[in-house]
């Protein structure tokens, strides 16, 4: 078993969250608490970075959607990075790219940011 | 596992999401054998994986002790998942594909799963008799792998 983990690492305003692992709907709620911590410390720049993520089901789409109106109201935004190919066809498929910026490596993100603000 | 007939296997599992990376283990497994691509396996392992957290989430409201049964048959067209539970029945074959402008503004986070399981698979069906028997058949076919 692989299980989930998500890691954070602060760079500057820009915060990274690196997710490894499996993302379902019972490891969900771990990226939820990540996301929401990032929130309530009003750290709404945020990069979630998938090198190590091996899977992602509706759950785990549904955790961005759940916090993305809010955090872009907050003049913040969720930029995606490092995804598989396996990965991005399910952001994809549910139409997941126009709705967010997807970078090839976080330098790219972290690049957009800087432009940006 | 129990292997039925040539080709055709049930497993039961307790309705909880703590199970869902061992169902997707033993569904990818059997697709592979079936014939599929690694692409193909993951695709039904998603739906399965889809349909099956709605029956933790909608059916059994989380409740573990309650069971969920998932039968696979294949032969070397199609590859055919049952799942079955005997919770309150949940029909979302009229849910619209998701408008997700809309699922942002108003933070929504579920639905998306139905709209997955239809991509995916090449048919969906829903039977149900809530509190006696629920069942939710997912089917893909080889062909269209070729194609």
């Amino acid at each position: 078993m692989s299980g989930f983990e998500v890691r954070r690492h602060d760079n500057g305003e820009v915060s990274i969250l690196h997710l490894k692992g499996f993302l379902d709907a019972h490891t969900a709620p771990q990226f939820e608490k990540a996301l929401h911590e990032l929130v309530k410390e009003n750290r709404v720049r945020i990069i979630v970075s998938m090198t190590d993520l091996d899977y992602i089901s509706s759950a785990g789409l549904g955790v961005f959607m759940g916090f993305i109106e809010e955090i872009r109201e907050k003049g913040g935004d969720i930029k995606l990075s490092s995804m598989s190919e396996k990965v991005y066809k399910v952001f994809d498929l549910l139409g997941f790219p126009s709705l967010y910026e997807i970078f090839d490596d976080e330098s790219g993100a972290l690049a957009r940011f800087n432009e940006t603000y | 596992m129990k292997k039925l007939k040539k080709n055709r296997f049930k497993i039961r599992f307790p309705s909880s999401t703590d199970n869902l990376e061992m169902i997707r283990d033993f569904i990818r497994k059997l697709a592979l054998k079936a014939g599929f691509d690694e692409e193909g396996a993951d695709h039904i392992a998603l739906a399965v994986d889809e349909a099956c957290t709605n029956v933790i989430k909608h059916a059994h409201e989380y409740n573990a002790r309650r069971m969920m049964d998932i039968n696979v048959r294949y032969t070397q067209r199609s590859f055919e998942v049952t799942i079955t539970d005997t919770g309150k029945g949940f029909d979302p074959s009229h849910m619209p594909k998701p408008d997700l402008d809309k699922y942002m503004h108003e933070a929504r986070k579920g639905g998306l799963g139905i709209h997955l399981m239809r991509t995916l698979m090449d048919e969906v069906k829903y039977s149900f008799n809530p509190g006696v028997k629920n069942q939710v058949t997912l089917v893909k076919y080889l062909k269209s792998e070729a194609g």
